[in-house]
């Protein structure tokens, strides 16, 4: 058997999701700038494609979904976008955001800060979220955006978007959320929730990689980030990715549509993993599992170092993550990890487990074995765990080694 | 940048097969007990380095024959990732049958060298070379506590690249030696530098006492004021003196006592000068100088500061000096 556990890193493109998108590369295959029939042959589809994004967020008709590229690229288009309206053409300076968003949020924000801007990078709580009120108390009459993830990619720990959104609205200052992982996670409603831009991508909800959107309140301005033949009313430009929007279209269709069971359905799996690896001795997992999102567990291990974990699950052929140091190939300890800042050790030892609606209960025990399996051999390989104590004067007192 | 960055290279796929196969399966995992080795007339000794909370943590148990002072027996103990594991395992592989004295010698580039499948391809990816690097640092504190003596005593000379074992006195001579003025031709000369990157300057992956960019701008320094005092003794064994220079010399001469003694009033007050020309005149030698700035119709130019000027290059360098401002 194989495991996959790290879909929030990305997921399994859905089977059905994969037959929508056949017919539009050698059958479908027109320009729908096209006046001919090869052209708006393909309208019907991308116009059920909008119709699903849009009711998929609840989104409102006078609002709009622009087709990207990726998250990546709807981060990158408001940062931006921001950037040249209101503070190179404005009379704003400011942006806040967190320290734990993902890259391209936060290498953004570097670029935005060496072009002169000031970026406020609000700390978490232990919990491994910011609090509505640290973002209204950095928010000043020169802040041009706030920006703020749905949920983590690494604890699964759902944001206070909500307050954040009508903090934002109070203040007159722009929001956006990076929803990656949210949408198709949790329910996500923006008629509900006060937000100008939400970035999301088709391949973490079981669509195609290569395909995200971003959701733009009231169809308000933003300078385009691709300029171009002026596609997509004029937003972004670049010939539809026609198999991808449909592509997209139905995943999000399929991730939202009766979200509250499939969500259940998950988590029952989910905490079931979770409270059998807890029976572990001196393990403990991160966040409070009713406001994360349900398919994610973070857990730390102690004696057992996240990168010698991530390879004997491997070799049990389970695919995880972890956000030890020792695993990344620049050696930097994980921001996230250290901003919840659990001793440290949660940089070395955390494991992080993400389930999806394809993960089966068989998946689930055969994930529990082989995970019991490798923590015990590695603790018995384990100083940490070692009986015969240390020659007098060859115990460690601190951390010798490395200053992060 | 170019074709082979354009897809990383996955991690895992960098690792010899020896570290794959001894992560899996390492042969000298375990421990050795106190009461044991007694039993057996031998002394044990335990070392611990790195600890859970920085990532990486190693015990090293040595059985040792008092009579010889030779390892009979070593095991190890590992909280770590695969490579760390692999080349503990080596380390005590490497360490039996050694004596404490010859143990102390094992650097960690021999433990790499050891856990390669062949000898021109490394073991592990450059990064990962820092999880070896505990070997040698275990190995010297287990020694010290057999011998009774600071394990700092084995260091003969100061390390700068824990990697690959550079010392700072071989890092000053490469860079005398070969001229270098860059990080990366250092790596490229000595290796210093080229595996876990945390010696190269400060906020790496660990702290270190020595950084590469300071050894460079220091030697660098060093090597410039030896070439300012090989040109002022060249100078001295000419004779000195101001008159014999050339043009250039001459210029540059004034410069400097300019630059010394002057300049730094002249900008205070807004102003600035420079040095037009320098002509032999009758025995005296006219340095022709502009004034900027603020400087420019200050009355104290043709007065005060003029005789400060005039008299600072003589007492400097040539009593036959005359300033004349144009």
């Amino acid at each position: 058997m194989q495991v996959y556990l790290d879909n929030n890193a990305t997921t399994m493109c859905d089977p059905q999701v994969v037959e929508a998108m056949q017919p539009f590369f050698s059958e479908i295959y027109g320009n729908p700038n096209s006046l001919h029939k090869f052209g708006t042959a393909s309208h019907p589809a991308l116009s059920k494609a909008i119709d699903q994004a849009y009711t998929a967020i609840n989104a409102n008709d006078n609002d709009d979904i622009v087709f990207t590229s990726c998250a990546t690229e709807s981060n990158n288009w408001v940062l931006q976008g921001v950037w040249i309206d209101h503070i190179l053409n404005g009379d704003k300076n400011h942006i806040v955001t967190t320290e734990v968003e993902h890259p391209s949020i936060l290498s953004t924000c570097k670029f935005l800060e060496e072009q002169g801007v000031k970026v406020t990078y609000l700390p978490v709580n232990d919990q491994g979220v910011v609090e509505a009120h640290t973002v209204k108390s950095f928010i000043t009459e020169k802040t041009a955006l706030v920006s703020v993830m749905w949920a983590s990619n690494e604890t699964g720990m759902i944001f206070p978007i909500e307050e954040i959104g009508e903090i934002c609205k109070e203040k007159g200052v722009l929001f956006h959320s990076d929803a990656v992982q949210a949408v198709g996670k949790i329910p996500v409603d923006v008629s509900k929730v006060h937000v100008d831009f939400m970035s999301f991508s088709a391949h973490k909800f079981h669509g195609p990689k290569g395909i995200g959107g971003l959701y733009i309140k009231d169809s308000q301005a933003l300078s385009p980030l691709l300029h171009g033949g002026e596609h997509m009313g004029g937003r972004r430009s670049g010939t539809l990715n026609v198999p991808y929007i449909v592509g997209m279209g139905l995943a999000m269709e399929l991730a939202t549509k009766n979200i509250e069971e499939t969500m259940a359905k998950i988590r029952a799996k989910r905490d079931r993993l979770e409270d059998e690896l807890l029976k572990l001795s001196d393990t403990f997992s991160v966040g409070d599992r009713e406001n994360r999102t349900p398919n994610t567990i973070l857990i730390s291990i102690r004696g057992v170092e996240g990168e010698g974990m991530l390879w004997d699950l491997n070799n049990s052929q389970i695919g995880a993550s972890t956000g030890s140091a020792c695993a990344s190939a620049d050696l930097e300890a994980n921001t996230v990890m250290l901003a919840i800042g659990a001793d440290n050790e949660l940089a070395h030892t955390g494991i992080r487990l993400s389930l999806s609606r394809f993960t089966t209960d068989a998946e689930i025990d055969y994930t529990i074995a082989h995970f019991k399996g490798a923590v015990e051999r590695l603790r018995a390989i384990s100083s940490s765990f070692a009986k015969q104590k240390p020659t007098k004067g060859g115990e460690v007192q601190e951390c010798e080694l490395h200053h992060h | 940048m170019a074709k082979a960055d354009m897809l990383g290279e996955s991690l895992w796929d960098a690792y010899s097969n020896k570290v794959t196969t001894l992560m899996n399966n390492p042969q000298h995992q375990g421990e050795i007990f106190e009461a044991e080795a007694e039993k057996r007339g031998h002394k044990l000794i335990v070392a611990d380095f790195g600890a859970e909370s920085c990532g990486d943590a190693v015990r090293l148990y040595w059985e040792i024959d008092p009579k010889t002072d030779k390892i009979v027996d070593s095991k190890f103990k590992s909280f770590g990732c695969g490579t760390a594991i692999a080349s503990s395992d080596v380390m005590t592989e490497l360490c039996i049958g050694k004596t404490v004295q010859e143990a102390v010698k094992i650097t960690n580039i021999d433990v790499e060298l050891a856990l390669r499948d062949d000898p021109d391809t490394p073991a592990v990816p450059p990064q990962k070379m820092h999880c070896s690097v505990m070997a040698y640092d275990v190995i010297k504190k287990a020694a010290g506590l057999y011998l009774g003596v600071e394990s700092e005593s084995f260091e003969e000379e100061i390390i700068v690249c824990e990697c690959a074992r550079v010392s700072l006195n071989t890092l000053r001579e490469v860079i005398k030696l070969n001229d270098l003025k860059t990080v990366e031709e250092i790596t490229d000369y000595t290796k210093a530098g080229g595996f876990c990157k945390s010696c190269i300057k400060p906020g790496g992956h660990e702290a270190r006492e020595w950084y590469l960019v300071d050894i460079l701008a220091d030697t660098r320094k060093e090597m410039d004021e030896e070439k300012m005092k090989a040109a002022a003794d060249a100078q001295a064994e000419g004779g000195g003196s101001f008159e014999d220079m050339t043009l250039v010399q001459q210029i540059k001469a004034v410069d400097a006592v300019i630059d010394e003694n002057v300049r730094q009033f002249l900008i205070m007050d807004g102003g600035n000068m420079e040095i037009i020309d320098i002509k032999k005149n009758d025995g005296y030698i006219d340095i022709y100088i502009r004034y900027l700035g603020a400087c420019n119709g200050c009355a104290s130019s043709a007065t005060g500061t003029l005789y400060a000027i005039e008299s600072t290059l003589k007492e400097k360098l040539s009593k036959n000096i005359r300033v004349l401002p144009i």
